[in-house]
């Protein structure tokens, strides 16, 4: 079946999401729409799944217009779509997910499992899945959750298939393989349109790629482009995907953490000895799979981590023992690695978020009254320094595209006297753009002498940041080495095994 | 829970006043149903409907006339002090509900499902009584004495909460709603102790407060609203400099909104959760002081009335900002002051009203209900 998009235009008030857009989908064909986040890809998504409804344009399917009132009518008509957060129930099974909202039932309107179990056995042999359709969802692994979600889809018969950021919760193998999923899809004669901003899954499937950027769309790019082309695109400038920064002149060692262990709740160590220090205008990247104890490591820096032995000195002064607050006045500017949880305060606008951690003290407050004129003048200079594209400093860090958000967070974070700066993840989940300007960011901030530490979970972040890179595995240190460390030796050693 | 909290810290005033609204035409409803012309004319409808509507009429406006006769003004009455004593006795209902609404709001809006203001209430009552009975004074330290009594007694009560839920995690709505048992019962006990107890009565009762510690009744004796009404509008003020102008109110609502920002960002969430319940206490314990050092005047078992309750439903109706909960605590005062009115006037069960305030709590928390009655049209629709 093929998908047309006409002159699709959805405004949201004063913003236009989605200006314009033309976009046609043919079978057999993989189609991506490429763009930064808060380009209008979901929206002109929901506006075709029928979450929304367009101000303007059509939307045809072989040449036939159609409306589409809701999710429902869409499915009818043969759409189907795997969104970025799953919409499946964890404690119901494969083959109960599946076939959530068109139930196959028997004579007196009985459940018919059994028949839901064939369907699901059916689609997975069909495509090499093995899936156990008697498995509880919430059980499995990411990765085999979001193939329920492509099952439950092409149970429906969804002849288009819509992926919507479909890599963002993968790890790169679980990406490679639905790649080849998609790939045969393609075979089967679907068409696939794939939202994303990563250039590398682009480059690898799509027959097609269209950039959207602003609501807009800003062309067709061929699908043998380089990633940087792809990206001025996305962009709408030249973009430097290296990271630009000059050799490291490192001053003397004012971090340094000593024989560090760390225990959760349970009394499992999380965290075993670990010794390192970074000097003055340095930054060592702390590099591993994620849950090898990295988070431990940054809460206990930051003094969060309830149990821990060994030291941690800035300036020669302990830290631990000492509270938050009392770390954070020492000089530490720390980036937490979920933003939306631990970061900014949603609901809170972003000349709020912007003192949430030292709204009790000159200049933002006189006693007990808030100088709400200071904060006002000092957003706006924020806003303005660190790029935030926001309608204004009363808008809630919620309305925030996730690169905006960052930027929030680096601005309140960047802005105080800083003796040691913490980055967590500090471009998870952004786009080209953002991850640009935050590498500048933390760049500039070692180039003034400040000791960093950036936890990274990507090896090319890791290299490219780095100046010298830890690798941790299961809470402890494998080796510390320079970042000109080959890519094998480092997989090796987020593996355990030891240079 | 989360959801709970939302809607009443969020929502629009626009949805409080039709869910206002819509109780008052169910209540209409009910006096319709209950009333005996009604059920009479109805028997023969389809004979003379005329006289049905005219029953109808006079039954559902006659109550709400009644209503307003009683809570705002009665043009019906003969002396010029008649005709303006209904709104004092909205304003005197007002005070101690609105005051503990303020309370409530500040928690609500920090995260805090404070249930216990009937046990702040109390606290404050039986601080600010005993003082008030058994000090001697003049009237410029003992008065001020007494309010400030009965202010920490709640904040107390309210603070210890608090800490219980900083140092243990005990969960707030549980530990206010078996305080309130506490308070309660030890506010029992103490009336039959000489502690508190009136020489020579066979009541829980106290000996009255000293004139010295009452509220000044600025109207006369004859008017029942009396200082504590001033005292609730500087406690309006105060909440609302507290919540949105200070960095103590910052730190509530960042706790209220988010605790793992706010705890990363520095703030110190046990001491805040302290901080939240002992104001929000402290209010309540001020409703107190208005009840036993001006409406009541000695301590009874019944001193915090319904108060504590109807404090939930107007924070909830003035959606936890202050001055919605001003208006809200007017509203309730109002209900009130008129239902005495309707049914001595109308025989309508002063349960009526009951009725409607429960089912403002019910139009609130179920906003969708209220949008689809009036229709009115959300913008769903988010940025993607």
């Amino acid at each position: 079946m093929k998908l047309e998009l006409r002159g699709i235009t959805k405004r949201f008030g004063a913003l236009v999401a989605n200006d314009n857009v033309n976009l046609v989908a043919q079978p057999g064909e993989i189609h991506c729409l490429l763009g930064e986040n808060g380009a209008g890809k979901s929206t002109l998504m929901n506006v075709l799944y029928g979450l929304y409804q367009a101000d303007a344009g059509e939307i045809l399917l072989d040449d036939k217009a159609v409306k589409f009132a809701g999710p429902g009518d869409a499915m009818a008509s043969g759409i189907g779509m795997v969104h970025q957060h799953f919409m499946l129930i964890p404690v119901f099974t494969v083959a109960e997910n599946v076939i959530l909202g068109h139930e196959p039932t028997k004579f007196g309107g009985r459940l018919d499992m059994q028949a839901a179990r064939e369907k699901v056995r059916e689609v997975s042999a069909k495509f090499g899945f093995e899936i156990d359709p008697d498995a509880i969802v919430g059980d499995l692994p990411v990765g085999v959750q979001q193939r329920v979600e492509i099952i439950k889809a092409l149970i429906g018969n969804a002849k288009v298939l819509i992926f919507d950021e479909p890599t963002a919760v993968l790890t790169p193998q679980e990406t490679d393989e639905l790649m080849a999923i998609m790939k045969q899809l393609r075979a089967a004669g679907t068409a696939v349109v794939f939202i994303t901003h990563k250039l590398r899954e682009v480059q690898e499937v799509a027959d097609k790629i269209t950039v959207l950027r602003l609501g807009k769309i800003v062309g067709e790019a061929d699908p043998k482009s380089t990633s940087s082309e792809l990206a001025s695109m996305m962009v709408g400038r030249e973009v430097d995907l290296d990271v630009e920064k000059s050799v490291a002149k490192p001053g003397k060692p004012t971090f340094k953490v000593e024989g560090l262990s760390a225990w959760n709740h349970s009394g499992t160590k999380v965290l075993d000895d670990i010794n390192f220090e970074i000097h003055e205008g340095e930054i060592l990247v702390i590099a591993g799979v994620q849950g090898n104890g990295q988070t431990e490591l940054t809460e206990a820096i930051i003094g969060m981590h309830g149990k821990t032995s060994g030291s941690i000195q800035l300036d020669g002064r302990e830290l631990i023992g000492k509270s938050v607050k009392q770390v954070l006045d020492l000089g530490v500017g720390f980036v937490p690695e979920d933003r939306t949880e631990d970061g900014l305060v949603a609901e809170f606008t972003i000349a709020e978020n912007l003192m949430l951690d030292r709204s009790d003290r000159k200049p933002f407050a006189k006693g007990l009254n808030l100088q709400l004129g200071y904060l006002k003048q000092f957003a706006q200079e924020k806003l303005k320094q660190f790029d935030v594209r926001a309608q204004s400093i009363e808008s809630t860090a919620a309305q925030l595209s996730g690169g905006n958000q960052q930027k929030v967070v680096l601005a309140r974070e960047l802005s105080r006297e800083l003796r040691l700066f913490v980055a967590s993840q500090p471009t998870r989940g952004l786009d080209v753009g953002s991850i640009e300007f935050v590498h500048e960011q933390i760049v500039a901030t070692r180039d003034s002498q400040i000791p960093v530490l950036i936890v990274a979970t990507e090896l090319d972040e890791a290299t490219q940041l780095g100046d010298r890179i830890a690798v941790m595995y299961k809470g402890k240190i494998v080796g510390i080495v320079p970042s000109s460390t080959p890519r094998a030796t480092l997989g090796q050693m987020m593996a355990g095994i030891s240079a | 829970m989360k959801r709970i909290m939302k809607e009443f810290t969020g929502g629009s005033a626009f949805l409080s006043i039709l869910a206002v609204i819509a109780s008052l035409l169910v209540g209409g409803v009910l006096i319709a149903l209950s009333n005996q012309d009604v059920q009479t004319t109805a028997t023969y409808l389809t004979a003379r409907p005329s006289d049905f509507f005219h029953a109808l009429w006079n039954a559902v406006f006659g109550a709400y006339d009644a209503m307003f006769r009683g809570a705002i003004f009665n043009y019906q009455a003969q002396s010029s002090q008649e005709m303006f004593k209904p709104i004092t006795e909205t304003l005197a209902y007002a005070t101690p509900i609105t005051m503990s609404g303020l309370g409530l709001a500040v928690a609500f809006r920090s995260g805090l499902f404070n249930i216990g203001a009937t046990g702040q209430i109390i606290f404050g009552a039986m601080f600010a009584g005993w003082v008030g009975i058994y000090v001697d004074l003049p009237w410029y330290i003992h008065f001020p004495l007494a309010v400030l009594a009965g202010i920490v007694g709640g904040g107390l009560f309210g603070a210890l909460v608090g800490f219980l839920k900083a140092t243990t995690g005990a969960n707030e709505v549980i530990v206010t709603i078996m305080f309130n048992y506490i308070a309660a019962l030890l506010l029992g006990y103490l009336l039959k102790t000489p502690l508190l107890q009136a020489p020579g009565a066979v009541n829980p009762i106290s000996p009255p407060v000293k004139d010295s510690a009452k509220y000044v009744f600025f109207l006369g004796d004859q008017f029942r609203v009396h200082g504590g009404l001033f005292a609730m509008l500087i406690a309006v003020v105060f909440v609302w400099w507290l919540l949105n102008r200070s960095t103590l109110g910052f730190r509530f609502r960042a706790l209220g909104h988010n605790p793992s920002a706010a705890k990363v960002a520095g703030i110190n969430i046990g001491l805040t959760y302290i901080l939240v319940m002992g104001i929000s206490g402290a209010l309540s314990g001020l409703a107190g002081t208005s009840q036993i050092l001006g409406s009541e005047q000695v301590l009874t078992l019944g001193v915090a009335a319904s108060y504590g309750f109807d404090a939930i439903t107007v924070a909830l109706l003035g959606r936890s900002n202050p001055w919605g909960v001003l208006f809200a605590g007017l509203l309730f005062g109002g209900l009130r002051a008129g239902a005495v009115t309707m049914q001595a006037d109308q025989g309508v069960p002063v349960d009526i009203v009951l009725v409607v305030q429960s089912l403002i709590v019910l139009f609130i928390a179920a906003p969708p209900l209220v949008r689809s009655i009036f229709r009115v049209k959300v913008s769903k629709e988010a940025v993607a």
